[in-house]
């Protein structure tokens, strides 16, 4: 039963993953890719699971190696992309304030 | 806290997470969608530590904290040319956490079958997605060779290794055991398979397997998910898988070839194009000031190229100038410009170009013919009209932006070699073409030169 409902949120969050980044324009694809990126270091929370663990040596080792590249994925992927996102300005030329 | 609060909180961080993409579906909220994502994880991230599984913390501590050290580190020293480096890296790494997390839930007691099948693709695609992004890294920083490697009696080599994968893995679910030998095969094949996976792509076919292996890390989170019962890695880790097949998908209708092509057969020029034959008229950095200063409206199209050079920031002050000069000015961006999805848009927007003024290909073409100046800096293939017109050529049927419709045409260019394609450009020999030969960053600053006088 577990499986059966496992894949119905699988397969609900492909859809709306399908839906909302279609809509992400072209301009903003690097971004996205590295924006995506840090979402993927989600990993982290299955490696805190077995790197705080007493399961024995080996898979305390395997999470906390994991929980640091995880890491380098969070932290390093939504520092950049705040980076990149905050180089996209529009020139106010005619209409000073006008955000639309 | 009990694991139904944990959940719950998961479900708050799911739903952000969902947020912050949306808003970066336009420029203007994109840094806000940007923190809703970064505040999700911060949730997932906090009630986890929660998690009555965890009892001791050292280990979490020193992982984390040197992670993050390198990855802030990272992220705040790379140069928006290297970006497509930089994600290919986050890729891999993104695929060994996922790799370990598998390999560590084996350890848990009262593992189902479903549990070992999913350890087992957990494995599968984070080690290839590791190994397939180290390679990619190596190609795009150039510090291996970036050619296409094609040997004779590559597929039979591929096919044995994923049969080999199939065998094991379903070897190792008949038994499994941490101390399995099954394991260790199918770790080590999955990152063989990695590195045979990218070896055949050349690299101007990058853009689709950077997107493509950024999608193999969020399906390698997914798994993860699936393996440890981790509702938020399902989620979060598709969302990244769909991304990535959705940035693969265009990529590949932008080259006009099919992402089995793009993956198996590496960039084969069979067909011979129609050779083209003429004369090339090359322009001083004089006369094309004297034609920009007269121009009324002008398009930048940018490729490769002019990250190369490092001519941005050259590029838009000559677009300001252009523009005091009463000048509309656009930076038309063809969809694979560059090494990875919106490359150049990166590059433009770091020199400080308003982006309102980045111009997708499908919008500008339908006007490019009231455009009195189309300047090409850089690009070659995606402006190459033998794409519409010649049949026999290897890019033929690739959408591309029609410079040579435009009132005149200068191409920038350091010499007359071919494009990555080792195609011919019969733009160059175009009656409205005029070719600006030396390196794109100095042919800009002199042109800037003369209008400063």
């Amino acid at each position: 039963m577990e499986g059966v409902f496992l894949s119905m949120v699988l397969m609900l969050s492909v859809f709306l993953g399908f839906e909302l980044i279609s809509k992400v324009p072209a301009t903003l694809h690097t971004p996205l890719m590295s924006g995506a990126n840090a979402i993927s270091g989600i990993t982290v929370v299955g490696a805190l699971i077995s790197a705080g663990g007493e399961l024995g040596d080996l898979p305390t080792y395997l999470g906390a190696a994991a929980v640091m590249f995880a890491m380098i994925n969070v932290v390093g992927g939504y520092m950049v992309t705040n980076r990149m996102l905050s180089m996209f300005k529009k020139k106010d030329k005619s209409q000073p304030g006008d955000k639309s | 806290m009990s694991l139904v609060v944990i959940n719950f909180w998961y479900v708050i961080a799911a739903a952000l997470f969902i947020f912050g993409l949306k808003k970066l579906g336009s420029p203007d909220s994109a840094v806000r969608g940007n923190i809703y994502s970064a505040a999700a994880m911060l949730i997932a991230v906090a009630v986890t530590l929660f998690n009555k599984n965890i009892l001791s913390f050292d280990w979490i501590i020193i992982a984390a904290v040197a992670g993050s050290i390198i990855g802030a580190v990272a992220a705040q020293r790379v140069q928006m040319t290297s970006m497509p480096e930089m994600v290919a890296i986050f890729n891999g790494s993104g695929g060994i956490a996922s790799l370990l997390v598998g390999w560590a839930a084996l350890f848990n007691s009262g593992n189902t079958l479903l549990t070992n099948i999913t350890v087992v693709i957990s494995i599968v695609v984070g080690g290839m997605t590791f190994s397939g992004s180290i390679l990619a890294w190596g190609k795009l920083s150039e510090i291996m060779n970036s050619a296409a490697v094609v040997f004779s009696g590559q597929r039979v080599v591929n096919s044995a290794i994923v049969l080999g994968l199939l065998l094991f893995s379903v070897l190792f679910c008949l038994e499994p055991s941490v101390s399995s030998p099954y394991l260790y095969l199918i770790i080590s094949l999955s990152i063989l398979l990695g590195v045979m996976a990218v070896l055949p792509i050349g690299g101007a076919d990058m853009p689709v397997v950077i997107s493509l292996l950024n999608s193999y890390s969020g399906l390698a989170a997914c798994a993860a998910g699936l393996a440890i019962n981790n509702n938020i890695l399902i989620v979060a880790g598709s969302m990244v898988g769909a991304a990535g097949i959705i940035l693969t998908n265009i990529m590949c209708k932008a080259m006009n070839r099919s992402l089995a092509h793009v993956l198996f057969s590496g960039f084969s020029a069979a067909k011979q194009a129609t050779k083209v034959e003429g004369e090339v008229k090359p322009i001083t950095a004089d006369d094309a000031f004297l034609i920009l200063e007269a121009a009324q409206s002008v398009t930048f199209v940018p490729g490769y190229g002019m990250a190369v050079a490092q001519a941005q920031h050259v590029v838009r002050e000559l677009g300001e100038l252009l523009e005091k000069n009463g000048a509309d000015v656009t930076y038309a961006i063809h969809p694979v410009a560059g090494r990875m999805p919106g490359h150049m848009n990166v590059l433009l927007a770091e020199a400080n170009v308003s982006y309102d003024q980045l111009i997708e290909m499908e919008d500008i073409n339908p006007r490019i013919g009231g455009v009195d100046v189309a300047v090409v800096i850089g690009a070659n293939d995606v402006v190459n009209p033998a794409a519409r017109n010649d049949e026999n050529s290897p890019i033929y049927g690739m959408p591309i932006i029609n410079v040579d419709e435009a009132r005149t045409v200068f191409v920038l260019k350091r010499s007359m070699a071919s494009g990555f394609s080792g195609v011919d450009n019969p733009l160059f020999f175009c009656d409205n073409t005029r070719m600006l030969f030396g390196d794109a960053k100095q042919s800009i600053s002199s042109v800037v030169a003369e209008f400063k006088i």
